[in-house]
């Protein structure tokens, strides 16, 4: 695959100027494609609150997404991650310390091999499960915050970089079969930090009843070489606004699971009216510790949580997402408050061929 | 900590209850109305029919996120394009798709 170690050798080299030249590559490009074509920059802005315990903590973020086909057949994507966190500066101070964050979440080429195979290179998303490279962008997660596993089988940084193949491996009216493999080098580079793992995901999706279910592994190639185990199993009926979504994930110091069920009702004028732009989501969650050697974000004790969410899908792709958690655990129960606005942008790099 | 896990799931029951009501109750209404506007639906014929490209986006985009409100033709290609790569579609999915994003 020279796609894949190609841009593997260039990004471990990456320098911010390097990556601002092969940027402005990519876009001018792409230029010379159809009018459809044009490269397009998406993604979401938001304000976070969280109240946690009696502090409330500010983030204002920025998650950018940039697509470029280049020919018929390759795509070059990517996602980058700007924040900043205001939170109390606690010990009794008044006032807030603040910390920003800027990075890229991931940089691929992606090469459409054929109808059941495309190859990708560069930094990817780990596809263990699916909360990871399916639902953590801001402008689709339901709530605020992932799930308590979202670390496991996702090797710290959920990124990794090397090469994947994905597919589709049948699909027929009543079927389809879907897979990706992976593997990732060890990469202490800043922007895109990763560790020497491999892993795959397999999942079958039933159109008639909406139902799919998925198994997911990856094994950590250095250090402790931890397995880590994943299932996900995803209903949505068909022609309602209804979606159940779950995950379990294990690995060798804790496991855990977690299902979520959001609703928007049809029935007072469709989605579109006042009241259907209303989404009640409601998620239950909990951990194991196996043992004391936390090598993921799970708690580090036994975790119950519900969180139960209520959602408003404004015009013009803007979404207010309010939740209230309790969370039980032999460290504490707390209570946890969140609000947000997120706005989704999309828009072409430049106007295009008419 | 049972009597908290308890709690928990009195609580899912008592949530995902009134919304499997609801799903039958929109699905009752649904083959009521089917049943009423029979002869009209026979009638309209393919006119009516759900889009193989709808279809696409239905089973594969909407998913995970729901449409975005008014875009650019511009970018319709590269939107079924990496639809194409994020959900493994076909190449006539992705056409289909492209058709349906800009008819």
């Amino acid at each position: 695959m020279p796609l894949a170690i190609c841009t593997l050798l260039t990004l471990r080299k990456a320098r911010p100027i390097y990556l601002a030249i092969a940027f402005i590559t990519v876009l001018f490009a792409t230029r010379n494609g159809t009018a459809q074509d044009t490269p397009l920059i998406s993604g979401g802005v938001g304000f976070f609150t969280q109240t946690t315990g009696g502090n409330t903590s500010y983030q204002p973020i920025i998650e950018p997404l940039l697509a470029a086909p280049i020919g018929h057949r390759v795509l070059i994507e990517s996602r980058a991650l700007l924040l900043e966190s205001f939170n109390p500066k606690g010990n009794g101070q008044p006032g807030y310390d603040h910390s920003h964050f800027a990075g890229f979440t991931y940089l691929q080429g992606d090469y459409i091999a054929s109808s059941h195979l495309t190859v990708v290179g560069g930094s990817f998303l780990i596809p263990f499960n699916t909360y990871n490279d399916r639902l953590s962008p801001i402008w689709i997660g339901n709530f605020q915050d992932g799930p308590l596993i979202a670390g496991i089988g996702t090797l710290s940084s959920g990124s990794g970089l090397g090469g994947k193949f994905s597919g589709s491996a049948v699909s027929h009216q009543k079927y389809s079969i879907s897979y990706d493999g992976w593997f990732s080098a060890r990469s202490g580079n800043m922007q895109f930090n990763s560790k020497r793992s491999v892993g795959g995901r397999g999942s079958l999706y039933l159109p008639d009843s909406r139902l799919e279910i998925g198994f997911s592994y990856d094994r950590l190639l250095q250090g402790a070489r931890e397995n880590f185990f994943g299932g996900h199993a995803w209903w949505e009926p068909k022609d309602t606004a209804f979606r159940l979504r779950s995950e379990f994930a294990r690995g060798r110091h804790a496991q855990g699971y977690w299902v979520e069920a959001d609703y928007r009702t049809e029935s007072f004028g469709g989605l579109n009216s006042w009241i259907g732009r209303f989404e009640p989501v409601f998620r239950i969650q909990q951990t194991f510790r196996r043992d004391s050697f936390g090598s993921d974000s799970v708690p580090s004790v036994n975790t119950q949580r519900a969180d139960f969410g209520l959602d408003y899908n404004l015009p013009h792709n803007t979404r207010i997402l309010t939740s209230y958690a309790r969370q039980f655990s032999a460290a504490g129960n707390t209570n946890i408050w969140e609000t947000g606005i997120v706005y989704r942008f999309l828009f072409p790099t430049w106007k295009g061929k008419s | 900590m049972n009597t908290r896990l308890s709690l928990a799931i009195i609580t899912l029951v008592l949530i995902l209850v009134p919304v499997c009501t609801a799903l039958y109750a929109e699905s009752q209404v649904e083959s009521q109305g089917a049943a009423q506007n029979g002869k009209k639906q026979a009638m309209a014929g393919q006119a009516q029919q759900e889009s193989e490209g709808e279809r696409v986006f239905k089973q594969n985009c909407s998913r995970c996120h729901t449409a975005p409100e008014g875009f650019s033709s511009n970018i319709s290609g590269t939107i079924a394009r990496h639809m194409r790569v994020r959900a493994s579609l076909s190449k006539h999915q992705e056409q289909e798709l492209l058709r349906f994003l800009n008819p």
